[in-house]
């Protein structure tokens, strides 16, 4: 068995130009937990089903437990930490927390980061649309009725997404 | 003049390493290792509010509701769970299990490319004192010697620090394994067919009666009979389980993800042998639980620690999806049999009820998850004549464990679908046969437990019917389901139940639990309590209870997180007691703080925010800590005989009835849950919008169970243990759950309040089944139901009769 080679992959995060070296394989949220201490993006299965580890790549929803690192090479990508300006959360994360759509909080910044790829593409969605937007993410504790309200309370806000 | 509240007792805890005078009650007080050494009985001389005043609506519904206290973290992806933790110089860990479900192992072989002198590994062998998993029973091994008993039975655990090649030598791991032949189901553990635990394969049972049911039968209009099956559930919290650990000589620290801190603490003192205070737990952030990590994360921790021990390095294990549903805990598999008399005119005369749960391959909690489903499997019902008899046995199977309902599930799935099928027999309809039987105050359990509240279920049977629509909706679908050609069925169903809150019987006098308040020299109070966070809002509600006790704001408590150096024992995060128990020590120890504060002077009765952290701050200045625990003890009328397994199962219970309304595809057979109405009683609702959120939670969890989540077993391993082929409901399959409250205050819950958790678990899947059969007429008593149970249930020419009748009518 030969091991595989190390290559430079660059992307921006959250804005930030990083540099990792890494295996061309290597997944894309061990890179972004492990290399860059974004511990923010969260794995619950490891294979794409439940939507913990989702974060925006190239202003796509994607599952960073299916993306190989040599993949993200060029790439733009925000994870939950990219989120909040500073101190100033964003309007979908002030809506989480006051319409209960955060429990546990483990589903939590896959599932705000599917609602703000939805509000970007559908800023005033129906509860219809939300449910299909939101239906990769898993959540064991809501039961997702109070997601629904944060994310129609999301849309009444003013402010960043 | 004060009025000590009869169930508790205070100790106000001063100054550290200083002897009390009064240090008499000193054996009764908190454990040792809180850093505190003498602690005195408070002398109140003060009125605490009476209970009636506690009745009348709160502040929170004039002011906003606090928000989640833990909330800002979560949605910024701050709060830190255990795979979020590193140490320096720490290694990963692995686990090699079994393959076979019962055998004894011969030889191991390791193999491969691998640099195996790199490789940190751990056998039983390793394991100093006694090789067992601390808990009630100790038939556990940490890691199997020689037998194997279930088909993930840890054998060898290993550690490296790259995480990858460690996966590549977990699979060049060969253990040669003589297989014996293995018990996988209920009815060859029953009928003994290998005796692979104890001498009957039995790990416990009970026998619960009233009245006398043999005298009944003769005097009986009708006898009704049925069979109920559940099927095992993965509580499939989001985050899997982890733990850290890090052995030093003479000590051994763990972190994770855990419900029940001290449970970890004692199985670590015992399997290494260490004083308590050389063993210190700390719970990580939790990403769910319910129930899943009420007793798996000790056997965790003794996998990591051993790991960390024998290489000197912290220890980390995460387990992966597969592994994680594969080998820990799930809801115990149940069998239920009912033989039930009724008079003519509907009313219970004899319920006899036989209840199998299949515990797996070691006790584990299999007892206590028995009790729970026992002493509920008669439900909210008036019978005289009650035998509920009862058995967990063994199967080579990983052990079964708690979740969240903790066996009632099962036990209320069997009775709501029997008092569906005997209101048919009588051609009574379902709410009225019921309504016909339920429990009254001043009418005793099955346990012979007098009702000392008005449970009021006519009144939540009314209010949970309305909100459904339901005699509208009954109506509507029974004409509709008839018309030709009807592809899409409809139906109504519902369920009547009942949770008990707390541990059981005298649990919680056995548990004796402690929780406590300290304030900062800043004014600041921390809320002292082994209770977790693990979604459902303690935090929060402790907060909430201890701010609205002292009167302050709500940001000025800060809730420890659960570490044995720093809290006390307030029992394990279970049962449905973290609120109504943990938190009326809290709201009591906070009384007693304000108390303290007050009669020595620093605070007069009444304060501005102000003047309570200065009185804090001069206390602690010339008195020094200020810290007040406050212990559990049993209120006098709950009187339970454990031989008899007769008296008060629980202080108090919750109430509640469901409606579900679900349409049925006879194209795919699918069925969709599309309104659903939860009415309940819990006592004084705390935090309205968590209130709802546990019980919108609670019930599409229960819709998986009733639906969709099948564990498939093959040889005895979970066979579909991926999110792939194991489905729980997602944001598109549920309905919005109407969530209606009803409160009667419990007297002995903090501001009334009474236990919520697991209800919500409890009435859903037979509501839905029941509005199945109503769409369909198929009696399917058997979940979960998926779109090929129900095909085959309907392409019997039984069913296919059943539902043609239905069809003339």
């Amino acid at each position: 068995m030969t091991p595989a080679q190390k290559i430079i992959v660059t992307c921006t995060v959250n804005g930030e130009r990083r540099v990792f070296n890494t295996f061309p394989m290597a997944r894309l949220i061990d890179i972004l937990r492990e290399d860059a201490s974004l511990t923010g993006t969260k794995e619950g299965c490891g294979e794409g089903e439940c939507g913990a580890c989702s974060i925006l790549f190239n202003d796509e929803l994607v599952n960073s437990c299916l993306v190989p690192a040599a993949h993200a090479e060029g790439a733009r990508i925000t994870t939950i930490e990219g989120v909040a300006r500073g101190d100033q959360l964003a309007a979908i994360q002030e809506a989480f927390l006051e319409y209960g759509g955060a429990q546990c909080g483990i589903c939590t910044p896959g599932m705000i980061l599917a609602a703000i790829y939805l509000l970007r593409k559908s800023p005033n969605p129906t509860e219809a649309e939300i449910r299909v937007g939101l239906a990769g993410n898993l959540c064991r504790c809501t039961g997702y009725s109070k997601i629904f309200d944060s994310v129609l309370a999301a849309c009444r806000k003013s402010g960043v997404l | 003049m004060f009025r000590k509240p009869p169930d508790f007792t205070y100790f106000g805890i001063i100054r550290a390493g200083r002897r009390q005078k009064h240090g008499g009650a000193g054996n009764r007080g908190p454990t040792p290792h809180c850093g505190t050494a003498g602690f005195f009985l408070l002398d109140f001389s003060a009125e605490i509010q009476d209970f009636e005043k506690m009745t009348q609506p709160s502040k929170s519904t004039e002011c906003p509701l606090p928000l989640r206290k833990e909330g800002r973290e979560k949605v910024t992806g701050r709060a830190q769970y255990v795979d979020d933790l590193t140490f320096p110089n720490m290694i990963f860990g692995t686990t090699v299990r079994s393959s076979v479900p019962r055998g004894r192992i011969r030889k191991i072989f390791f193999e491969g490319d691998i640099p195996w002198n790199e490789i940190v590994i751990v056998s039983a062998k390793d394991i100093l004192g006694k090789n067992s998993v601390a808990h009630i029973l100790d038939d556990q091994p940490c890691l199997a010697d020689e037998l194997i008993h279930h088909a993930e039975e840890p054998i060898l655990l290993l550690g490296h620090s790259d995480r990858f090649l460690l996966e590549e030598a977990r699979r060049n791991v060969r253990i040669e394994i003589d297989p014996l032949p293995p018990v996988l189901s209920i009815d060859d553990s029953l009928a003994r067919k290998e005796i692979i635990w104890g001498k009957d394969n039995t790990f416990k049972s009970f026998l619960i009666q009233k009245g006398d049911v043999n005298q009944a039968w003769n005097k009986a209009h009708l006898v009704v009979e049925g069979e109920y099956v559940s099927g095992a559930q993965e509580q499939l919290y989001i985050e899997p389980n982890g733990m850290i650990a890090f052995a030093e000589p003479g000590g051994v620290t763990v972190w994770g993800s855990m419900q029940c801190p001290y449970y970890v603490h004692h199985a670590l003192t015992s399997l290494f042998d260490l004083p308590k205070d050389k063993v210190r737990v700390v719970q990580t952030e939790t990403g769910g639980g319910f129930g899943g990590k009420e007793d798996y994360p000790s056997i965790l921790a003794l996998h990591a620690a051993l790991l960390s021990r024998k290489s000197g390095r912290p220890a980390k294990f995460i387990y992966d999806r597969a592994e994680d549903m594969a080998a820990t805990t799930k809801r115990h598999p149940s069998r239920t049999r009912h033989r039930t008399a009724v008079t003519k005119d509907g009313r219970l005369l004899a319920m006899d009820i036989d209840f199998v749960l299949d515990g797996g391959a070691y006790a584990t909690l299999s007892s206590v998850v028995l009790s729970r489903g026992s002493i509920h499997a008669a439900g909210p019902y008036n019978c005289p004549n009650v035998r509920i008899s009862s058995r967990a046995v063994a199967t080579n199977t990983p052990p079964h464990g708690a979740f969240r309902g903790f066996g009632a599930p099962q036990s209320i799935f069997a009775l709501e679908r029997h008092m569906d099928h005997i209101a048919a027999e009588l051609g009574l309809a379902s709410d009225e046969f019921r309504r016909r039987n339920l429990i009254q105050e001043g009418q005793t359990t099955a346990t012979g437990q007098k009702i000392r509240e008005n449970p009021d279920l006519e009144g939540l049977l009314k209010s949970a019917l309305d909100s459904a629509d339901y005699n509208k909706k009954s109506a509507l679908f029974t004409k509709e389901n008839r018309k030709p050609g009807q592809k899409i069925k409809r139906g109504m169903g519902i369920s009547v139940f009942m949770h008990g809150a707390g541990f059981t019987g005298s649990g919680e006098r056995f548990l004796a639990s402690v929780a406590g308040i300290e304030a900062t020299p800043a004014g600041k109070i921390r809320v002292l309590a082994s209770s977790t966070e693990i979604g459902q809002g303690a935090r929060t509600v402790f907060s909430q209870i201890a701010s609205e006790a002292l009167a302050i704001d709500f940001d000025d408590i800060e809730v420890v997180q659960p570490d044995t150096n720093l809290v006390p024992n307030s029992g394990p995060t279970v049962a449905s007691r973290t609120t109504m128990v943990v938190g009326k020590l809290i709201e009591s120890a906070a009384l007693a703080l304000k108390e303290t504060l007050i009669q020595s002077g620093y605070l007069a009765n009444s304060y501005t925010r102000g003047e309570f952290k200065n009185a804090c701050a001069n206390f602690i200045a010339r008195t020094g800590p200020l810290r007040v625990f406050s212990q559990y003890q049993q209120p006098e009328h709950i009187q339970w005989d454990d031989e008899k397994y007769l008296g008060d199962a629980y202080g108090t219970f919750a109430w509640a009835v469901y409606v579900a309304e679900v349409s049925v595809d006879l194209s795919t057979f699918e069925t969709r849950v599309e309104n659903f109405v939860a009415a309940q009683e819990i006592g004084k609702v705390m935090h309205p919008l968590l209130a709802e959120g546990q019980i919108e939670g609670g019930v599409v969890q229960a819709i998986g169970y009733a639906l969709y989540e099948d564990v498939l077993w093959k040889n005895g391993s979970m066979w579909n243990n991926r999110l792939t082929n194991y489905i729980i409901p997602t944001a598109t399959d549920v309905p919005r759950v109407k969530v209606l409250f009803k409160e009667n205050p419990y007297r002995y819950g903090p501001k009334g309040a009474k236990g919520i958790g697991e209800l919500p678990m409890d009435g859903v899947a037979p509501a839905i089944l029941n509005a199945v059969e109503f769409a369909t007429g198929a009696r399917v008593d058997r979940i979960p139901l998926l779109p090929e149970g129900l095909m085959k249930a309907l392409q019997s020419p039984e069913q296919g009769r059943k539902m043609l009748r239905r069809g003339d009518k």
